[in-house]
């Protein structure tokens, strides 16, 4: 642990310190950025709580304020105090920019330090470095946190794969810090050049910055001889460094002295409780740059609860399978096509490969989900598919909390790919009305 | 014991027709077919000439498929020959899951195709004195491609 004074704190302590940084930054956005200024006297709340519950009334923040604040409109810092600045990659629109005070990039080494250190790092590794360096944030965040922990950094960045593998076998890298993609294409480009990466030292992989499951991280444990630990952050928040599993591979651990933690209904725009899933809302504590409050990242993920044997007290959010744009309402349940991901994961005699058909019968919504049979099924089981078909449909139904028909599809039969898989087949519109 | 092809299919249009040119293609005959069908999907039965091939050109294809060992006897072409055959199996508790059966060309007794849970099912048909077929009799051992 890189510092347990802070990670290992006991969660009164923790409690306290959030609400004095909270009614800290409230104040700092208040005086200093007209947009918070006017959200919060609209809504009729005053910056200083006197508790984390008022916090609540609060209104959020989303990505179009950061958008029509371009580009310095919602710094809280004057800019000679800014030191650098990051943007986000803009796939989804204009391109945001973010800024970062001296003390924002300390803390954001510190951070970053711990997401190492949490990967199993000490100053004895030789962390590879192959995020892109640039205005994305994932370069210079890792980088940054590396040499504050000790590590031996290589800025290698991204591209040039053959040199990737040369470099690190030459420099016997341990820790290697890129997308999960890129390092499925590290391994299969090591091997075309006849090496097995599994005979080099890597021991960990910090891998982050786009979505991925977990059958892709056994792909590339397998493949690398490492241990893979996901990590999360988002540049409007900090950039890598926000949350990073611990090696027990079960949920990213928040940091919570530095961000607080919100999981919404994105519709109802309420807390929901521990465990169920919802919107990923953040609310920076310390940064001082260009803090964000409430702020909605569209991500969905839920609060693991319960206390990690690996010692550290900050609460842990399930690694980020969906965006709220995916959420379908299901007679009136809002469901993320994750949650059937999970769900499948956990059924014998399935892939977890699925498609969710939404179609009109009369009036109403009819939705189906078709689900890939596993191939080493025996097809001549009519009774046992009968019941493998029923044991999925009420798994569905108890996870998600409304029924869907399940529909079994042969295997292979739909389409693969990372990420940005097509889960929602809506023919109600194609059907008219009827 | 004798080797049946075990088909998947989704309830979709076609899929039968999909299955049985994907078998034509290949050169493969089938010399019988029982589908078992519930509300969302079916399972065709297939016995072929080449079921190690059936497999892998259906699964080329996308097909779900499973070899099952199933008993395959003669049996007399005459009224009472099924019954015959169903009591001696039931008098030593041997439980059929299903059976269908079919007849060749020219011939003059049929073939019944039982699918049982049991080991002792070709050895208590052969001790009433049915023949029971080894897979050479219905089709050529093949390799799977």
């Amino acid at each position: 642990m890189f510092q347990p004074e802070y990670e290992a704190m006991s969660r009164d302590d923790l409690a306290s310190l959030q609400l004095e940084r909270l009614r800290d930054v409230l104040r700092r956005v208040y005086d200093n950025v007209p947009l918070y200024r006017k959200k919060f006297d609209d809504a009729g709340v005053s910056p200083d709580v006197t508790s984390l519950e008022d916090f609540a009334s609060f209104p959020f923040t989303v990505k179009d304020d950061m958008r029509s604040a371009y580009p310095y409109g919602m710094f809280a810092a004057p800019l000679r105090d800014i030191v650098r600045v990051h943007s986000s990659s803009g796939t989804t629109g204009q391109i945001t920019v973010v800024g970062y005070t001296q003390v924002d990039i300390d803390n954001w080494a510190d951070l970053m330090a711990r997401t190492i250190a949490c990967a199993g790092g000490t100053p004895d590794d030789v962390v590879q470095v192959t995020y892109g360096y640039g205005l994305f944030t994932g370069g210079l965040g890792v980088h940054y946190g590396s040499e504050r922990l000790g590590a031996i950094t290589i800025p290698i960045s991204g591209g040039n794969t053959k040199r990737q593998v040369q470099v690190m076998k030459d420099f016997g890298t341990t820790i290697l810090a890129c997308t999960p993609s890129y390092a499925l294409l590290i391994a299969e480009t090591a091997q075309d050049m006849g090496m097995d990466v599994r005979d080099l030292p890597l021991k960990a992989g910090i891998f982050g910055a786009e979505p991925w499951s977990d059958n892709m991280r056994r792909q590339i444990e397998e493949l690398m001889g490492l241990t893979a630990i996901d990590i999360y952050g988002l540049s409007e928040v900090l950039g890598p460094g926000v949350a990073s599993e611990c090696l027990e591979q079960n949920g990213l651990h928040v940091n919570e002295d530095h961000f607080l933690i919100e999981i919404i209904d994105p519709e109802t725009l309420q807390p929901v409780p521990d465990g169920e899933p919802g919107e990923v809302v953040f609310t920076t504590l310390t940064k001082q740059g260009i803090p964000v409050i409430r702020y909605r990242t569209r991500d969905v993920s839920r609060i693991i609860p319960g206390v990690c044997p690996c010692g550290r007290t900050f609460r842990k959010m399930e690694r980020v399978t969906g965006r709220t744009d995916d959420m379908l309402i299901i007679r009136g349940v809002n469901v993320f096509p994750s949650q059937i991901e999970q769900v499948l994961a956990g059924v014998t005699g399935v892939a977890p490969h699925y498609q969710v058909v939404l179609s009109k019968r009369g009036s109403m919504d009819h939705v189906e989900v078709h689900v890939e049979v596993a191939p080493d099924t025996d097809f001549d089981e009519v009774r046992e598919l009968e019941t493998l078909r029923r044991r999925v449909g009420a798994e569905i139904a108890s996870a998600l909390a409304v029924n869907i028909d399940v529909k079994l599809v042969e295997p292979k039969s739909i389409a693969r790919s990372e990420g940005k898989a097509k889960r929602v087949i809506d023919l109600r519109d194609e059907q008219g009305g009827v | 014991m004798v080797e049946q092809v075990s088909v998947f299919l989704e309830n979709k249009p076609g899929h039968l027709a999909q299955m049985a040119r994907t078998l034509a293609d290949a050169d493969i005959n089938m010399r019988a077919l029982m589908v078992a069908d519930t509300q969302d999907f079916g399972v065709a039965r297939v016995i072929c000439d080449r079921p190690r091939a059936a497999k892998a050109h259906l699964e080329g294809e996308g097909f779900g498929v499973s070899i099952t060992s199933v008993v395959a006897v003669e049996m007399p072409d005459r009224p009472g020959g099924l019954a015959d055959v169903l009591e001696t199996l039931g008098a030593q508790g041997v439980n059929v899951e299903y059976a269908y059966a079919f007849v060749e060309p020219g011939a003059e007794a049929a073939v019944d195709i039982f699918k049982v849970d049991d080991d002792r099912a070709a050895a208590v048909l052969e001790a009433a004195g049915l023949r029971v077929y080894v897979p050479e009799d219905l089709y050529e051992l093949d390799s799977p491609v």
